[in-house]
């Protein structure tokens, strides 16, 4: 495709985009959550578009699109999300915001129940072309080293228990230009797509994204970096752990790849096989805790179709097996880093300390 | 805007100057309340012969509820059920021999055998789902009305449930959201008096559902719902309420089920053979016949036909049903993912 004009956007600003330009093209298209706008019914008062989103991606599209298509929602998640569904059945393409992940449990049965499995128990007679956003993630790793976070109901990465979900595309961006191509073809995909942003991506990540509307396939990951000593495997933000620590690697002569798993489900298998066949050695860094984690997944994949190809054994680098703590330093201990990507490949050249 | 008191005093005045739908809707109400009953009879016999059909939650004795709403919605409305949906489905138009075949668990069916009973869907004729998530199919209905909306068509939906369901937080979550987006919904609870084993008093708050209408502003209204006339004529005010843009109603139908709460439940474990006589008393398919023939509406033979017509329906239905083939192993695997548009594929 051409691409004419390339700006910087942060994270938001290119979901912003992503969804303003899509829904000028297609007038079914329906934007709900809490506070997605803010200030419900107030136009009247002067008060318009208050909040925007916990990542700002939906700020000012009231402006343009009006109340009737930019749905503030009352706090419903089980009711906003079912009627996400519903529309999504009788001629809308709803996208649906999901505050943060970790409401899930207000409305997971209209995810898992209800969108996932339409199309599959109803003989493939209907599509859903539903999108759910919503925001993952701790914001550890910002050097604060008093205060805290947003704790343990406002900072998980719960997104393997959306991947598990067979009927499900589940995606995790990690720039502002995926973020922007993955959310039109979420939008596009005339199924259910789960679309998880990270909090600190969202607040901080900025890039080079072009002005135009464009599509990145969903169920594709990408190597981000060539490397041919090691296999780091990243998602979302993890990605950019993944890069700091090659970065620090290379300057001990390891050449590390680094691949972006972009969707979680379904997963790119190949990529990452043919990655690891390469190097012959993989390191999974996931936010997410380890137990059934996509971490584990993409481990047990990969020593299932590709035992043969590996020099050594699969290591996985996960948040503890603990709630997401308060504290800032807690906090920046739960959350992988660099240093702890680079002691894994250290350990799998039998190096370091 | 239609007031609680109006739809009342409509229902007080029924037997006396109550309105009658036209000739033409009467006949296809009668063709329709006998065609459940047909339905859900033979699917018993079925059952109790030894067919394996799977879970089923038979319909017998509610079937005014579905008749009496359906025959108030036009083609292009939407509807959205429960777990005991045979009936919804056959109001709203779904062909009964594809859910015979999807009951059986044939290609056939109109879920091609991936849904079963608690799942039978046809979206062409605005069905959207038996849903036994209970709750979940009133969420779906708000969204079609916000679909109806947003797209400015005049479709409305109707979302019937149970009374066990006015107990879960996705009702009142999906009523709130229609009243305060004032959307074209129409919500049917249908009181059976039993959530399974559990009776209505035990588990609800209130002694009449209708009053939980309060809470959203809307009208509620409670009706006899084994009177299809009754129910047919709070249907057309809701309708015609939401049709108008002015949002939401609430009806309560009282009605009974007749057999357990699925195939495998007996009903005597939790009320008295008595209390089920006294509900076959008001069996709503022959307060219909009896109505229409003492108002000189419809003749017996038309009605006679109209049965052994249907026999003969659901007759073609078992035939078809059983005549069917089973699903190929790699149905399976199809149908998980919903595919990607053409040109977004890579």
């Amino acid at each position: 495709m051409t691409v004419t004009a390339v700006r910087e956007l942060s994270f938001g600003q290119a979901i912003n985009e992503a969804i303003r330009l899509e829904m000028r093209r297609d007038p079914t298209i329906v934007v709900m959550g809490e506070d997605i706008a803010g200030a419900g019914g107030r136009a009247h008062l002067g008060f318009v578009d208050a909040w925007g989103g916990p990542l700002r991606a939906t700020r000012g599209l009231v402006s343009e699109f009006g109340p009737d298509r930019i749905l503030d929602t009352p706090i419903a998640e089980m009711g906003f999300l079912g009627a996400g569904v519903g529309a999504a059945m009788s001629g809308l393409r709803p996208i649906v915001e999901l505050m943060f992940v970790d409401l899930i449990g207000c409305c997971y049965d209209q995810i898992m129940n209800q969108a996932a499995k339409m199309h599959y128990m109803m003989g493939g007679q209907l599509d859903l072309p539903l999108v759910i956003r919503t925001a993952y993630g701790t914001r550890g790793g910002e050097n604060r080293t008093y205060g805290g976070g947003a704790g343990a109901q406002h900072s998980q990465t719960l997104y393997a228990v959306l991947a598990h979900i067979p009927g499900l595309k589940v995606v995790v961006p990690s720039t502002a230009y995926n973020a922007k191509g993955l959310t039109i073809s979420a939008i596009r995909d005339n199924g259910p797509v789960v679309i998880l942003e990270h909090k600190f991506l969202g607040l901080s990540a900025k890039g080079a994204v072009p002005e135009e509307a464009y599509t990145l396939p969903i169920g594709r990951a990408e190597i981000v970096r060539r490397g041919h000593d090691v296999t780091l495997c990243g998602i979302g933000r993890m990605t950019h752990i993944c890069t700091e620590a090659a970065n620090a690697l290379l300057s001990e002569g390891i050449d590390a790849e680094v691949v972006d798993v972009l969707t979680l489900s379904p997963l790119d298998e190949d990529t990452i096989l043919e990655s690891v066949s390469r190097t012959r050695r993989l390191v999974v860094v996931d936010e997410d805790t380890p137990v059934c984690s996509v971490a584990r997944d993409i481990a047990a994949r990969v020593a299932d179709k590709g035992f043969d190809n590996l020099d050594a054994p699969i290591k996985t680098i996960t948040a503890p097996d603990t709630p997401v703590p308060f504290s800032a330093v807690l906090e920046a201990l739960y959350t992988p880093g660099p240093a702890q990507v680079v002691s894994a490949v250290h350990e799998l050249f039998g190096t370091g300390a | 805007m239609p007031s609680k008191t109006t739809l009342s005093s409509a229902n007080a005045a029924a037997g006396l100057s109550r309105s009658f739908p036209p000739r033409e809707k009467l006949l296809w109400m009668y063709e329709r309340l006998t065609l459940i009953r047909e339905f859900e009879e033979r699917l018993k016999w079925l059952v109790e012969t030894g067919v394996p059909v799977g879970a089923v939650h038979y319909y017998t004795g509610q079937e005014a509820c579905a008749v009496g709403v359906c025959a108030a919605l036009e083609p292009a409305d939407w509807i959205a059920s429960t777990h005991r949906g045979h009936g919804h489905c056959i109001a709203k138009g779904v062909e009964v021999h594809r859910m015979m075949a999807e009951i059986y668990g044939k290609t056939t069916g109109s879920n091609r055998a991936k849904g079963g009973s608690m799942h039978v869907t046809d979206v062409r004729v605005g069905m959207l789902g038996v849903n036994p998530i209970v709750g979940m199919g009133v969420t779906h209905a708000v969204g079609a009305a916000l679909s109806a909306k947003v797209r400015k068509t005049s479709q409305v939906a109707a979302a019937f449930f149970g009374e066990g369901a006015t107990s879960i937080g996705a009702v009142h979550e999906a009523m709130n959201l229609a009243a305060v987006w004032k959307l074209p919904v129409v919500f049917i609870c249908e009181n059976n008096g039993y959530a399974q084993a559990t009776p209505v008093e035990y588990a609800v708050s209130v002694t009449k559902i209708s009053d939980r209408a309060a809470a959203y502003s809307m009208p509620g209204v409670t009706v006899d719902g084994q009177d299809a006339i009754a129910v047919w004529e709070a249907a057309v005010t809701a309708v015609e309420r939401a049709r108008r843009g002015e949002g939401p109603s609430l009806i309560e139908c009282m009605t009974y089920r007749y057999y357990g709460h699925h195939q495998g439940d007996d009903p005597h474990r939790y009320r008295t053979r008595e209390e089920e006589e006294a509900a076959r008393e008001r069996d709503c398919v022959r307060r219909f016949r009896e109505q229409v023939l003492a108002q000189d509406l419809l003749r017996a033979e038309e009605l006679d036909a109209i049965e052994s017509a249907n026999r003969k329906k659901i007759d073609e239905a078992v035939s078809f049903a059983e005549a069917s083939p089973l699903p190929k192993p790699a149905d399976l695997l199809t149908d998980v993912y919903v595919p990607a548009p053409q040109g977004e594929r890579e």
